[in-house]
């Protein structure tokens, strides 16, 4: 279920809550609209990009995806920034 | 019909104003209640000076700012050990001469909560973190101070403790009891470590 999105964030080997907390700035760089894809091999991201969504104004969260690559999990989130 | 016209009319002004001081008591219950709710803010107590709970406490602090939470953290007791830049010993009393020797000069120097073993334990925690990719504590601080979060250090615990304002970081706020609860009332999540 790939999306589009119009930029990526590699979070991969970072930690709780470093992928959140660097989403957040690249989410705030972008224009209202536009969508942020953030890959990430913590597992915690997975729920807290979820709470992010559910608490913050101005994000959506369109989709979440896990993909295996070498072995390793890794895991898309789609952020929309809506406002 | 001319008849009943004038009655509604007699009738009209009464109604309208008891309905106007009806509407203008509503305003004034919701502006009361409006200036009592929680706001999207998070106010969290720093007691303690235990390398594992200091982390925590960071951790939930920059991960409820990235979610665009207004963070305050009190630091108070061995807490305000996170906020030394080092230790000074001249013009102070023998007891708060004997805590700044005990007391850690900075956050590098924070024993674990559990299994320190004279300091052991936190240098393989840390080690144990930097192996494991996890932002070490000075980063959590640095990355908080980025997010806007609010630092105070508590006045009180301060003086008691014979620590000197210069002998914390710059850029912090003082205050009291009342300065924590002003917020904390307003926070919907308080937590005290």
């Amino acid at each position: 279920m790939s999306q589009p999105f119009d930029k990526l964030l590699d979070a991969r080997g970072m930690n709780c809550p470093l992928p959140l907390v660097n989403a957040r700035k690249e989410v705030g760089k972008l224009e209202p609209g536009q969508v942020l894809k953030v890959i990430a091999t913590d597992r915690g991201s997975v729920a807290d990009f979820q709470g992010w969504a559910k608490i913050a104004k101005n994000v959506e969260l369109l989709g979440q995806e896990t993909e295996s690559v070498d072995g390793v999990n890794v895991y898309a989130h789609y952020v929309k920034r809506t406002a | 019909m001319a008849a009943s016209f004038e009655s509604r009319t007699n009738e009209e002004p009464s109604r309208v104003q008891a309905l106007e001081e009806k509407v203008e008591g509503l305003v004034k219950r919701l502006e009361e209640l409006e200036e009592r709710a929680t706001e999207d803010r998070v106010a969290i107590v720093v007691f303690s000076g235990g390398l594992d709970r200091v982390l925590a406490a960071f951790i939930i602090a920059t991960g409820a700012a990235a979610m665009g939470q207004q963070v305050s953290m009190f630091f108070t007791f061995w807490g305000l050990s996170v906020l030394k830049k080092g230790t000074e010993f001249s013009g102070k009393t023998l007891s708060q001469k004997a805590m700044a020797l005990m007391s850690p000069a900075s956050s590098l120097g924070l024993p674990v909560s559990q299994m320190n073993y004279l300091g052991v334990g936190a240098k393989m925690l840390r080690g144990m973190m930097k192996q494991g990719n996890v932002s070490s504590l000075e980063d959590l601080i640095a990355l908080a101070r980025e997010l806007g979060v609010r630092m105070i250090a508590c006045e009180m615990s301060r003086d008691l403790m014979g620590i000197r304002e210069t002998e914390l970081v710059d850029g912090l706020e003082c205050g009291g009891v009342a300065s924590f609860l002003a917020d904390s009332l307003k926070s919907r999540t308080s937590l005290f470590i």
